[in-house]
């Protein structure tokens, strides 16, 4: 029988998950997700997780015990830095300790480290450490590397083209994609925020599709291509060290400096500690550039679907006057 | 002259100002942090700031409206927030009108020219280099007497007969040292110092508990933020050891790093292999190295939303466990109240005692 691997529908989920998902297929191992954010998962992570936690994190503790006897292994790599530059949030950092430490009954923990500063190679290596588990030849978990590489290029590329990560993942597979957005679209927001938080349709209270049926077409990070992200660049005192942090507070730099979009909403969570830094620097920002509506929304393990209904509709009408009144003027 | 503030981080302020002022500069103290220094900061900073953010935005708020032009602090790479810090205390402080300098220094082993480059800048007084190194070594100096001082405060004040004299006499200390000005009264201060220590009339029967204190530097250092959990603690007749000085942070991040930080980052390597920015790793393995060297308990104090001892938090619920020692958690936000505090660390204490008492009894039964 098939190993199986547990992974949780969280976190690096959405930017990761098919390449992921084709590593383990091309090694014979069956990947296992938990389920999309329910209320049941995150009452468990809150039950689990410090109170002081942010939501993200107590949403994981949530979906590892949703996977806690259904499967072999769970993998919970510890990223620290892809791309030479930045790093991960601190959390993300010792997510692999804080899961193993707190949690009792746990299947094996793959916790391999990845961080490209070590050494070249250093992701292949990751790769290769975590498929010898699985397969004794190195050809084997070379191929199951380059196709999963190779996937996440696909992945990336639908999600630059507009595709949120779930519909990304199923034009992978071929899938019928759900019927594309209904009403008269008249405004373009950028919607910036962690992907965790954005895409998690429980935790960000169903936002995009409300913002949708508002009539408003949505740009989120993944379709803000890494140019004008790095073009963003000089501009900031400091780059932030945290990868999310950063592509969020420049993506935001780019909008409010080039326009393209006629509001911008940060969505962030309730106890998050880099994104209290990143918020105020979009506010000094908002207030350089007046002629972009600013808004910023904090979930928590209590936001009602109701009251954000009631802010995002009040946002969206206010936009909508400004821009008629600009187009009269 | 440039005016120039800084943090006020425990007594450390009290070197620094010797440093600055020897270099050519006026300083504008920051005064010790109060409910006022408190609202200013949670008023203009992120609601989600941790303290030691606010706190600082509120000391340099201060100090601009008494003229301050220059911020001087240290930066950092991260991984977590105090990196940012300043730069983001800068930027609100300019859209409030307070166009003020900011010199921030890195490590100067990763940026040396950039480091020699901000001495320079506050090297009003046109000093020699050696000079400069001179002033740096006298502050050092003081800043090592001043730390001196405030260990013996912890190991006196929860033996001394009447409340209160250890906390005067500490004082005393701090303000002889404040007027020394050359290595020699240094020298004679801190002798002076520990002499008056040492007359506090003390009660040698009395039973003491051993509690280490962890966790995020701002908090550790500044009783101001930490409703001066030391001197309450010492009067419960608890004998606090602090993990953090700053002059044992300011070697291991500048200088070859301390022993004590070496086997502390070893104790938590089987539960917390990975920096993870702040203190976070040292705070669980001080923990561990507390419970092994027979503490009654261990005490963790930080701000509240801070990343890395929100992690070690969660760690420590098992590190407890395993080395068998109460860990208490304090995250400090602008509500928390002093008599909240008190009561909580009474109710700990408490448990200590009765621990201890239990255990004395265990050994003293026939097995
Ligand atoms: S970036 Fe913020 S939301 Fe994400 S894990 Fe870190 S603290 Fe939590
Ligand atoms: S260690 Fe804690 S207090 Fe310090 S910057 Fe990080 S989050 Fe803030």
């Amino acid at each position: 029988m098939a190993a199986k691997v547990g992974i949780p529908r969280t976190l690096f989920y959405y930017v990761y998950y098919p390449m992921i998902e084709t590593f383990f297929k091309e090694l014979g191992v069956e990947t296992v997700t938990s389920h999309k954010t329910s209320r049941k998962i995150l009452d468990d992570g809150v039950r689990e997780a410090l109170a002081d936690a942010c939501v993200p994190v107590k949403v994981f503790f949530g979906h590892v015990q949703a996977l806690k006897g259904k499967v072999d292994f769970l993998f919970i790599p510890r990223v620290v830095c892809l791309n030479g530059k930045t790093i991960y949030c601190p959390k993300f950092l010792g997510l692999p300790d804080m899961i193993k430490h707190s949690l009792d009954g746990l299947p094996e923990v793959i916790d391999t480290r990845i961080d490209v500063r070590d050494e070249r190679f250093a992701i292949w290596k990751a790769f290769y450490s975590i498929g010898r588990r699985f397969s004794n030849s190195k050809t084997k978990i070379l191929v199951a590397y380059l196709k999963a590489k190779k996937t996440l290029k696909k992945y990336q590329k639908l999600m630059l083209e507009g595709l949120t990560p779930e519909e990304a993942m199923l034009a992978l597979q071929h899938k019928k994609q759900r019927a594309p957005k209904t009403g008269s679209i008249s405004l373009r927001f950028a919607v910036l925020g962690y992907p965790y938080i954005v895409h998690d349709n429980y935790i960000s209270v169903n936002m995009l599709d409300k913002l949708k049926s508002l009539g408003v077409e949505v740009i989120t990070l993944e379709q803000v291509p890494m140019r004008w992200i790095n073009k963003a660049k000089l501009k900031i005192p400091k780059d932030m060290f945290w990868t999310f942090s950063d592509r969020v507070l420049k993506s935001s730099y780019h909008f409010f400096e080039n326009g393209g979009v006629d509001g911008i909403i940060h969505l962030t969570a309730f106890g998050c500690g880099p994104d209290s830094m990143v918020d105020k620097y979009m506010e000094l920002k908002s207030k350089e550039h007046p002629q972009i509506p600013f808004m910023s929304i904090t979930i928590d393990e209590h936001s009602g679907e109701a009251g954000m209904f009631t802010r995002l509709e009040a946002f969206v009408d206010m936009v909508r006057r400004k821009k008629e009144a600009m187009a009269d003027a | 002259m440039r005016k120039v503030t800084f943090p006020h981080m425990g007594h450390s302020y009290i070197a620094f100002k010797m440093l600055m002022e020897d270099m050519g500069n006026e300083v504008i103290l920051p005064p010790r942090p109060s409910k006022k220094t408190l609202d200013l900061g949670v008023k203009y900073a992120p609601e989600f700031a941790c303290l030691p953010y606010k706190i600082l935005l509120g000391t340099y708020l201060e100090t601009a409206a008494k003229g301050m032009d220059t911020i001087v602090t240290s930066g950092g790479s991260g991984p977590c927030r105090a990196g940012h810090y300043a730069h983001l205390h800068q930027a609100i402080l300019r859209s409030l009108g307070h166009n003020v300098d900011l010199v921030c220094f890195e490590s100067p082993k990763k940026h040396p020219i950039d480091f020699y480059r901000k001495i320079q800048k506050l090297n009003s007084a046109r000093l020699s280099i050696r000079s400069v190194i001179k002033a740096i070594k006298r502050g050092w100096h003081k800043l090592k007497a001043l730390d001196h001082m405030e260990r013996l405060s912890h190991k006196i004040r929860p033996r001394e007969l009447k409340k209160g004299t250890t906390s005067k006499v500490y004082r005393q200390t701090q303000a002889w040292l404040d007027e020394a000005r050359t290595h020699e009264q240094i020298a004679e201060a801190e002798a002076a110092g520990v002499k008056a220590f040492q007359d506090i009339p003390q009660d040698p029967n009395r039973s003491v508990l051993k509690v280490g204190l962890v966790g995020e530097i701002y908090v550790l250092l500044e009783p101001a933020s930490n409703l001066e959990i030391e001197e309450t603690l010492g009067h419960m007749g608890v004998e606090v050891e602090r993990s953090m000085f700053l002059t044992g942070w300011t070697r291991d991040n500048l200088g070859k790093g301390t022993e004590e930080l070496a086997s502390a980052i070893e104790a938590a390597q089987p539960y917390l292999p990975e920096l993870i920015g702040g203190h976070g790793r040292d705070t669980v393995g001080h923990t561990v190295l507390y419970s092994k060297r027979n503490f009654d308990g261990v005490i963790q104090i930080a701000p509240f939303t801070c990343i890395p001892e929100i992690v070690a938090r969660t760690i420590l619920t098992k590190v407890s466990k395993i080395h068998n020692i109460p860990v208490l958690t304090f995250f400090l936000d602008e509500q928390t109240g002093k008599a909240g505090m008190v009561t909580r660390l009474e109710a700990f204490v408490d448990l200590l005692r009765r621990r201890k008492q239990y255990q004395a009894l265990e050994q003293a039964a026939p097995t």
